[in-house]
């Protein structure tokens, strides 16, 4: 005989349809607005798509596009260089340490960026006869260098209380602990303290990235031809406003980009820290 | 002493234009907030919802303005608005119309204040129970009071520390209108610095300026952080 198959066959009752809620009106209502716009954007790119600008100014952008990219990597990277002495510096009990690098800190971040790169662009022009006589006249002559000299500074400030709030969040029996099972000072911080600080500074420090990408822009006021310095360009001599949509384009696919590899980075490296079977 | 000297009001002296370029960029500062405030606070609400179709809707918004630079959405507002509002205007008359910097600049940095600002009164959001509203709804107060008498005090107090930080990004990007022509701080520097080939000077005085006013509004809401979260002290 067999087996009968005991489990009672039960109906559900159908799923409750969705209503039609004031939210869901609005939202669809505003999705439908987006949707519009942007077809509304491909059309008027493509529509007037003028082939002589794009052939013109569509390489010299994507150079600005690369150019942007190397300014944000390079003041990044420099900047955290400088960034891990100014945080130990500023959380120093020795104030001769500590006050130059909260007035560091303080002016960088307490400023614009534009007024930073003022100061250094066209300071560094009134003190030539002196920046020439120390032979430091060829580094500041170039504007690019100015720029990339402010923005280091700048991303140095922010990255370095970054640090310094990573490095505080450290729980402070980790050092106990460290210092109970004979670790030098040293040890301790580079192999207990800054790896657990690191792994908190994570988000933020994309998010400074993210930052810098954004102020790059900045340098094309300093007639530096980065990615909006292209387009500004090619907007003054075709007036053609096309290419301000495209440049907004490559800065999102930019921003965007970052965004996903940073997640990605951060669900790779705190692996260790969440519980076995969940979800990642 | 020179230098006090063109520092000094009246004719021989750049003190009265930096002042009205101070007051330039603090009104802007300013009168963005309200704009800002409200969208992000709206934005938020929708993403709280969990209704699909407005949480994308307001993504959408979020991602375009919180990844574009500034200064890209400033001439996109400035220039792109120009061009669209000439076309507008042609459609009945052909007078030139020209767009304000000023209003230019209160749209463009307001809606980049009101993607961030959404993000923050979001996570605030997230920080309030659950509770609290069934609460309130279980007293029998209307969604709208519940709202305004439960939710948003606390919400004021969780968002504070996320808002202050963002005024200060906001107030030092209100520099960036000096590029449209905007008689800010920046902008009169630069004209007296063309006058009288100080950059060293002019710039330091402008940077002192912004620091003071970072300082000062920090050590603000400092005090009113404090004073919000006097229930909550331990």
């Amino acid at each position: 005989m067999a087996v009968q198959d005991v489990t009672p066959t039960t109906t559900r009752p159908p799923a409750a349809a969705r209503t039609w809620t004031k939210a869901r009106i609005l939202g669809n209502g505003l999705t439908g607005l987006w949707i519009v716009l942007g077809a509304f954007l491909v059309w008027s790119l493509t529509a007037d798509f003028d082939s002589e600008t794009f052939g013109r100014y569509g390489p010299r952008m994507l150079q600005g596009f690369w150019l942007t990219v190397q300014i944000v990597v390079l003041s990044v990277v420099i900047g955290s260089v400088i960034a891990l002495p100014t945080a130990l510096a500023r959380m120093s009990s020795n104030p001769l340490l500590k006050m130059p690098a909260i007035a560091f800190i303080e002016f960088f971040r307490g400023t614009p960026l534009l007024a930073q790169l003022f100061l250094l662009y066209y300071g560094a022009g009134q003190i030539r006869p002196e920046l020439e006589s120390i032979g430091l006249w060829w580094f500041f002559r170039e504007a690019f260098n100015c720029c990339m000299l402010s923005f280091t500074l700048n991303s140095g400030a922010y990255q370095a209380e970054i640090l310094r709030g990573a490095i505080s969040s450290v729980p402070t029996g980790q050092s106990e602990a460290a210092h109970s099972m004979g670790l030098s000072r040293t040890v301790t911080f580079f192999k207990v303290i800054l790896p657990q600080a690191l792994i908190t500074a994570l988000r933020p420090l994309g998010n400074e990235i993210i930052f810098m990408i954004k102020s790059s822009a900045i340098a094309s006021i300093v007639t530096i031809l980065d990615l909006m310095g292209e387009t500004k360009l090619a907007f003054s001599r075709s007036y053609n406003f096309d290419v301000y949509i495209w440049a907004a384009i490559m800065y999102l696919i930019m921003v965007e980009a970052l965004r996903v590899t940073w997640d990605w980075l951060e669900r790779r490296l705190t692996k260790h820290l969440r519980m076995p079977n969940q979800d990642d | 002493m020179e230098y006090l000297k063109l520092l000094s009001f009246g004719p021989g002296g750049w003190g009265d234009e930096l002042l009205q370029g101070l007051w330039i960029t603090v009104t802007l500062a300013l009168a963005t907030l309200p704009f800002g405030l409200i969208g992000g606070l709206l934005l938020a609400m929708g993403k709280n919802t969990g209704e699909k179709s407005l949480v994308l809707a307001a993504n959408v918004f979020t991602t375009i303005f919180r990844g574009l630079p500034e200064l890209l959405t400033l001439f996109i507002v400035y220039y792109g608005g120009q061009i669209a509002l000439q076309k507008f205007v042609n459609l009945f008359t052909d007078t030139y119309v020209e767009v304000n910097g000023f209003v230019a600049g209160l749209i463009a940095l307001g809606l980049v204040f009101a993607a961030f600002a959404s993000e923050v009164f979001l996570s605030a959001f997230r920080g309030i129970p659950k509770g609290q509203n069934e609460a309130a709804y279980a007293l029998g107060l209307s969604r709208y009071h519940a709202f305004r008498l439960v939710v948003l005090p606390q919400l004021i107090r969780l968002s504070l520390p996320g808002l202050s930080n963002l005024w200060q990004v906001h107030l030092k990007g209100t520099s960036l209108v000096s590029v449209i022509a905007l008689d800010d701080l920046i902008r009169k520097s630069q004209i007296a610095v063309g006058n009288t080939k100080e950059p060293l000077f002019f710039f330091s005085v402008v940077c002192l300026v912004y620091v003071s006013m970072t300082l000062a509004s920090s050590r603000g809401l400092a005090i009113v952080e404090d004073r919000l979260n006097r229930g909550h002290k331990r």
